[in-house]
């Protein structure tokens, strides 16, 4: 156990608080809590480099532009399974500009049975002297398959006689965006399937013997790719045979450096990764990819800079997609609204990669004695999926809540009261009251569908869940010049949610200056690690270790003007650009002027991220426990959406969505906000609009651009209002949890249970289409079919 | 050919008949490739070698463009597309994103003659004598266009990727329409995917920066 100190903290929220002792290290200053005035931390802050992106003055890993730089293409298979019985690349290689042409067998994930897999899979790759030039080459490398079966449906792959897409054990892939304890195993098969992972709490069958309703219904969920408008890619280039540096577009800059590090055995510290800016990732950009190491083979080949950009159809293939989900619930009540039982058995497909589990929300949402639940991958010939913002819970949460409103329905009770009754968190409590208050849930059908007219309008919820996943390592370097200015650096990215602004606001903050004070240097692995931005982790993984740095310095520029304030350095405190004795506010420095008194150039100090405050190893089993007692450890958070539904096309908008999340402790108001508008606008895509088509004749995607697979556009956005209520959670010395996932896990629940309360019907099967809807209008018509 | 000669073919879109002829007398037209490019001085192809510039070629070539006010001379192929002539090395504006690949998304939105255009959907050549603007040009020094400055104030830019596209189709808004509704403003946006979910906040910027400009032309037409 490190060295710690006793400190008073107040926990929960306004009106539910409490107040209790903590150890924490001596090197953390005194957390911040509910009762803590913040001046810039908890503003709406504008983001520091915004003027660098309104003025494409940002430079993003697409718009390197390096002397002598060659532009690299991969070839992939057009064939969803098969052999590569012959491949020549002689006129690639023959065409004026084409600099160098990898082959397959000198792919990284070359396999040796020459077996292609998925539609989409690297064959080989080209660096050429522009980007049309390797395009052309890619063209004219010949590839001859021998066509093997394959198969892209979930149901046909389980069939005992379905075509295995594997046919070894499979090294699961695992990412810093996964939740903790899921990924990276070897797994084996039984045929295409992998698992049930069975979870038991209490006994099912009891719990449905005791109930006095049951309801039993399926919900499917599609596959969604993360469509993040930078592609991926990487610039790469070699300073010398053993010493690489990469600019990547990537949520992980540490990921990529590793990667690169082992797969061309480098030494450590001569593999360096620049990510300054880059364009949204959504989970699917941890590690250098197979891509990124064939960027750095051409590079290392040719002898030149090599930037390779995937284009769009690639992305959509071969880099990661949120898996499908066939979900079979059973769910049992008493006639007062209280859960006895909750089952679960369902299956998805990430293609040849795992990753399908949806149980989250099942486990963690609602008190429920008595939970069984199944989950299990089914590998299909198609591109593997990625962790994607909040993995498995929109999927469950559709299910999920989606049922609770059939339950409710069949107990005669108001769905939000049914809820209730099954909650004991005050937070979650908090967020439906305000929930219900601001979308005036008394307007909603009392009867699901008693709305008349063509245009039907409807309300409905559901609650959304988080956990806090962020700790350790992160470390931070803060150097206090003899001009006063403040300079912060830790290696990691801002995946544009706004990290970059946080840190300046945490530095500020802590040494009493204004942001313009603070430069922050991020994005770059010459800075010590930081957080791979995964999970809502980001700002608790890295923001603490801000502070402790902060702190430290601080500590230093006191030592510097206690003498000359003729005080002690634990007399001293920082704030509004001055150094004060605490008891006498007027006997004070200007901070630039103490900065001058230092000696020499800069002080420089470093912090790290300590173990969070629960952490019983860290801080003792009392305190764990202390902590363990504490319902608010998780993000809770709820969604209230109204919908116009059109019978007569079927077409269903989303007029309103009041959005109810606690982060914890807010660092930026307006940052997250944003955040929040992000994740709901996704949801609203997620539930009515995306959805990757595969050909189940070809195996071959039909929709891989942006015209056809729809995100949303500026009309589809409906009216957001975003509320944020204010958690102490006190994990760490900003108390703060995430938010980039929380705010997208109910959002396509929500629209359902809001369709259902304006039409009547229930539609268990997203996206939901204006064909679905009139199917589920006009269920005569749909058997006529 | 002397300088008012030149002035002229540049002007016209850089072919004049005068030159087609001079090509034509090449002998290149054997070869079945479209007159498209012709030039003055050597030229390098992809192969690296040089050419003789007075042939026309399907190889890179000299073009003249009107890029926010400042005539910019850059090598383009004829089949070199606007969004990656900005981009590329000699002209180093990326700002200018190419994100769909083929017109889907708006995130190459530059205005060609004051229109928002798919600048991966233009020929480079077809926008020689045309005013070009991009996003590096809206801002004068460390003034910013007031769409520019209430992107900020609102934060209607998360990763900053889609920011470039949907700024100049809000300016071409504002341009035409200095009072435009909500619907004037996801009308003019509709062309323009963000991923992030910016949406909410750009339609605040927009109707903020409509008040600011509104009010800075009512002023000058008071003036008048």
């Amino acid at each position: 156990m490190a060295d710690t100190k006793t400190v008073k903290v107040t926990f929960g929220i306004k009106g539910k608080e409490r107040t209790d002792e903590i150890q924490i290290p001596v090197t953390d200053p005194q957390p911040w809590d509910l009762n803590t005035k913040t001046k810039i931390v908890g503003t709406r802050v504008p983001r520091i480099d915004g003027v660098a992106k309104v003025t494409g003055r940002a430079k993003y890993t697409y718009d390197m532009n390096l002397p002598g730089m060659l532009y690299g293409k991969v070839l992939r298979s057009t064939v969803p399974a098969g052999v590569v019985k012959r491949i020549d690349t002689s006129k690639a290689e023959a065409l004026p500009g084409v600099k160098v042409v990898l082959k397959f067998e000198d792919m990284p994930n070359y396999p040796k049975d020459q077996k292609v897999i998925y539609a989409g899979q690297e064959i080989a790759a080209v660096a050429a002297i522009n980007r049309y030039v390797a395009e052309d080459a890619i063209k004219l490398i010949e590839v001859e398959y021998e066509k093997m079966p394959f198969v892209v449906s979930e149901e046909r792959a389980m069939d005992p006689k379905a075509p295995l897409v594997h046919d070894a054990p499979v090294q699961e892939r695992r990412s810093e965006g996964d939740v903790p304890q899921r990924g990276g195993n070897s797994v084996q098969t039984k045929g295409n399937v992998v698992g049930p992972r069975v979870n038991n709490r209490g006994d099912v069958e009891k719990g449905f013997a005791e109930a006095d309703v049951i309801f039993e219904g399926t919900y499917r969920t599609q596959v969604q790719t993360h469509s993040p408008l930078e592609t991926h890619g990487l610039v790469c280039k070699w300073d010398a045979p053993d010493k690489l540096t990469a600019w990547a577009s990537t949520q992980g800059t540490f990921s990529v450096k590793n990667e690169l590090q082992q797969y061309f055995k480098l030494p450590a510290n001569n593999v360096r990764v620049i990510t300054e800016y880059m364009g949204g990732g959504f989970g699917a950009k941890f590690g250098a990819g197979v891509h990124g190491i064939v960027c750095a083979k051409l590079a290392k080949m040719s002898n030149s800079p090599v930037k390779l950009m995937l284009d769009r159809r690639e992305q959509h293939l071969a880099v990661g997609n949120r898996p499908s989900s066939v979900q079979k619930l059973k769910i049992g009540a008493k006639k007062d609204g209280t859960l006895t039982a909750m089952q679960l058995i369902a299956y998805g497909t990430g293609g040849i990669a795992g990753g399908a589990g949806c149980a989250g929300p099942m486990q963690t949402i609602y008190k429920c004695p008595n939970l069984h639940t199944e989950e299990s991958d089914v590998f299909t010939n198609a591109g593997p999926a990625a962790a994607f913002r909040a993995p498995g819970h929109p999927q469950g949460s559709f299910a999920l809540d989606s049922a609770l409103d059939e339950v409710a329905e069949k107990l005669g009770m108001d769905p939000l009261e049914f809820r209730r009754k099954n909650i004991d968190n005050p937070v979650r409590l908090e967020e439906y009251r305000i929930g219900a208050e601001r979308i005036a849930w008394e307007r909603r059908n009392a009867k699901a569908g008693k709305a008349t007219g063509v245009k039907r309008r409807g309300i409905g919820m559901a609650s959304s869940v988080w956990r806090n996943f962020a700790g350790p390592p992160s470390t931070v370097i803060v150097e206090v010049h003899n001009d006063g200015k403040v300079d912060v650096m830790n290696g990691a990215q801002d995946i544009g949610t706004g990290m970059r602004t946080v840190i300046a606001q945490i530095a500020a903050e802590e040494l009493g200056l204004q942001l313009n004070d603070i430069r922050v240097h991020y994005g770059d692995t010459q800075w010590p690690i930081g957080p791979g931005s995964g999970g809502s982790t980001t700002t608790t993984a890295l923001g603490p270790a801000v502070r402790t740095a902060a702190y430290a310095a601080k500590l230093k520029m006191f030592d510097v003007a206690a003498p000359i304030l003729k005080a002690k350095a634990d007399e001293l405190e920082a704030s509004d650009g001055k150094i004060f004795v605490k008891s006498e506010p007027t006997r004070s420095l200007t901070w630039a002027k103490v900065a001058q008194r230092m000696e020499g150039d800069k002080i420089s100090v470093t912090g790290d991220r300590a173990p969070n405050y629960f952490d019983g190893r860290a801080f003792g089993q009392d305190q764990a426990k202390k902590f363990a007692n504490q319902t608010q450890q998780q993000n809770a958070g709820a969604q209230f959406i109204e919908v116009e539904v059109d019978t007569e096309t079927g077409q269903v908008h989303v007029l309103k969505v009041v959005a109810v999340h606690d982060l914890g402790h807010v660092m930026n108001r307006l940052t997250t906000e944003s955040q929040i508008n992000g994740g709901v606008i996704q949801g609203v895509a997620y539930a009515l609009l995306e959805n990757r088509i595969l050909d189940k004749n070809t195996g071959i995607m039909v929709n891989p651009n942006l015209e056809q697979y729809k995100i949303p556009g500026s009309k589809d956005m409906p009216e957001i209002e975003a509320i944020i209520v204010e958690n102490s959670s006190v994990t760490n010395n900003i108390s703060s949890m995430g938010i980039g996932e929380p705010a997208t896990v109910p959002t396509a629940a929500a629209i359902s249970n809001a369709i259902y309360n304006a039409i009547g019907v229930h539609i268990n099967e997203l996206p939901i289409t204006p064909d679905k809807v009139l199917a589920a209008l006009n269920p005569e018509k749909k058997e006529a079919r | 050919m002397n300088e008012k000669e030149k002035d002229n073919e540049q002007q016209n879109g850089g072919i004049s008949r005068r030159s087609l002829l001079k090509g034509m007398g090449g002998g290149v037209l054997a070869t079945g490739i479209l007159p498209l490019v012709h030039a003055e001085g050597l030229l390098r192809g992809p192969s690296g070698a040089t050419v003789d510039a007075k042939v026309i070629s399907p190889d890179a070539a000299p073009i003249t463009l009107t890029i926010n006010g400042r005539d910019r001379r850059v090598m383009a192929e004829p089949r070199s597309l606007l969004v990656d002539v900005l981009r590329g090395p000699e002209l180093d504006l990326t700002g200018t994103k190419l994100v769909c690949d083929r017109g889907a998304c708006g995130g190459c939105t530059v205005l060609v003659n004051d229109t928002p255009v798919l600048s991966c959907m233009t020929l480079a050549l077809d926008a020689q004598g045309k005013k070009i603007e991009t996003i590096e040009g809206l801002a004068h020094g460390d003034q910013l266009h007031p769409i520019q400055a209430e992107f900020v104030h609102f934060d209607a830019l998360q990763c900053g990727y889609c920011t470039s596209g949907m700024i100049m189709s809000c300016k071409a808004l504002l341009d035409h329409n200095p009072n435009p509704s909500l619907h004037d403003i996801k009308q003019a946006t509709s062309g323009n995917l963000c991923r992030c979910g910016t949406y909410p906040n750009v339609f605040k910027a927009v109707q903020a920066a409509a008040k600011q400009t509104h009010h800075a032309t009512a002023k000058t037409q008071q003036k008048a």
